[in-house]
């Protein structure tokens, strides 16, 4: 297996189904992104959105359809897809017994990260935890974890950053200050995809957004004029969907 | 990408440095299996003896006797470390960031074999000496052989230990199932142990036959972590 980085500018989901047994989790989703975007999923609970984050992170295959990255298939690609991908799950992925510093250093290993001390520095700056470098995670309030949670996902400068709920346990500085750096990472070229029900900090952040109903994906009216706020289109399109 | 080994070494040294915080796979483990040791010596070995029985036979059954408590007390302490081990991971859901890292899946396999085995030899090196001295058994007759058959016996319940409560991270009732699914499969090892074992403790120790069991758990062992290594990522994939 060659060890050359690999990369892709866009990610192409054809006619993606999953199904658990008789659950139909997805059905045929169509969806595009590109580096430099900010997709939204929106949806009630148990709508697909975990599941269609789940495929696009390669850890699970679709029943039907294909996941593409830069117009290659994740098994054509193998490991080297994972080291593009970030992943910020409901479920933060830190373990409660290591330091914030340590579990920075730990993912950062186990992805390679070049000049580890100087980054892992500059994750705990971004997530305004310096102060608390040495602290086990563990003693941590939602909110802060969730910072370092984001960092970690973070951490190998991932290509395409995979966000559920990204919000939850945020208070109003920390949403303003997460929004900023999704803006920021959007702006260096980051395809990011989230998940959310939290309307009003997505609302103005994503370029685009599909309504997640069922299992099925609409894609959302464009923002503007007089088309209502993402919450009142989010409504809209469900709305359309079961007429 | 980084290389399996390196990665698996990334991933034990993590382990390792959490458990030598909370300590608690080290305390339960090892009180767990002196536990095992001296409830088994006390019911057993008094009740065992009897006047009419010679020196010798006696002596066969006390050898046999303290090679099966050890092994006993190996298996079930390591169970409890095995399901504890990856306990760990299913809290945050840290095994799926593993998952996702760029390394080949194995090495997450090897990451956590390295550590149960370091947790394992630990209850080992404590254990044996116990045994010996509730036992009369020789340690000294054999050190070298005797460490071998431990330490090969212990790598082949680990290895395929680790697999399967890998396996059963996600399952409801993993604690029931686990040892339901290893023993079956682990039986040959634990026998070939206690076998070898025996053979060293015995009044005069059958060496030809320890090495005979020596040589057929290193056998066990390759063949339990090829079929590990070689399921693992598939059993990991959703």
């Amino acid at each position: 297996m060659t060890d050359a980085v690999f990369d892709f500018r866009e990610v192409e989901v054809r006619d993606v189904s999953k199904h658990y047994g008789r659950r139909r989790a997805l059905a045929h989703v169509e969806l595009t992104g590109r580096a430099g975007e900010i997709l939204g999923l929106l949806g009630p609970n148990g709508a697909g959105k975990s599941t269609l984050l789940s495929v696009l992170a390669t850890l699970m295959r679709p029943s039907g359809g294909e996941v593409r990255y830069g117009g290659r298939l994740a098994q054509e690609v193998g490991d080297r897809l994972r080291g593009r991908i970030g992943v910020l799950g409901h479920d933060l992925y830190l373990y409660g017994d290591l330091t914030a510093r340590e579990n920075l250093e730990f993912f950062g290993r186990l992805h390679r990260v070049a000049n580890l001390k100087v980054r892992v520095d500059q994750a705990l700056d971004a997530a305004r935890l310096t102060d608390r470098a040495r602290e086990r995670v563990s003693g941590f309030s939602r909110g802060l974890r969730q910072r370092l949670a984001l960092e970690r996902s973070l951490i190998h400068d991932p290509r395409l950053v995979l966000l559920d709920e990204p919000f939850t346990g945020l208070d109003d500085a920390s949403t303003t200050a997460l929004a900023d750096r999704l803006r920021s990472l959007r702006d260096a070229g980051t395809l990011i995809v989230m998940a959310t029900h939290d309307f009003d900090s997505a609302d103005g952040l994503v370029d685009r957004a599909w309504c997640l109903q069922s299992g099925r994906a609409r894609l959302l009216e464009a923002a503007g004029p007089g088309l209502g706020s993402l919450r009142e289109r989010y409504r809209r399109a469900l709305v359309e969907a079961s007429a | 990408m980084i290389g399996v080994f390196r990665a698996a070494w990334i991933i034990a040294r993590k382990d390792l440095v959490v458990e030598a915080r909370s300590r608690e796979l080290a305390y339960t483990t090892l009180f767990f299996a002196l536990s095992c040791v001296l409830v088994f010596s006390f019911a057993l070995v008094h009740g065992a003896e009897s006047p009419g029985a010679d020196r010798a036979t006696d002596a066969a059954f006390h050898s046999q006797l303290a090679a099966g408590i050890l092994w006993v007390s190996i298996a079930f302490s390591g169970t409890l470390a095995l399901g504890r081990t990856f306990e760990r991971e299913r809290q945050s859901e840290t095994l799926r960031a593993l998952l996702l890292a760029p390394v080949e899946h194995a090495a997450v396999y090897l990451g956590k074999l390295v550590t149960l085995l370091v947790l394992m030899f630990g209850v080992d090196l404590v254990v044996l000496p116990v045994v010996g001295f509730l036992f009369d058994a020789p340690l000294g007759a054999a050190p070298g052989l005797l460490l071998g058959v431990i330490a090969a016996g212990t790598l082949g319940f680990a290895a395929v230990g680790t697999l399967f409560a890998a396996m059963l991270v996600r399952a409801h009732s993993r604690d029931v199932l686990l040892p339901i699914l290893l023993y079956p499969i682990a039986i040959p090892v634990i026998l070939a142990g206690v076998r070898g074992t025996a053979a060293i403790f015995a009044a005069e120790p059958d060496l030809g036959s320890a090495f005979l069991w020596f040589s057929m758990l290193v056998f066990f062992d390759l063949v339990f972590v090829t079929l590990a290594l070689w399921t693992f990522g598939p059993a990991m994939g959703e």
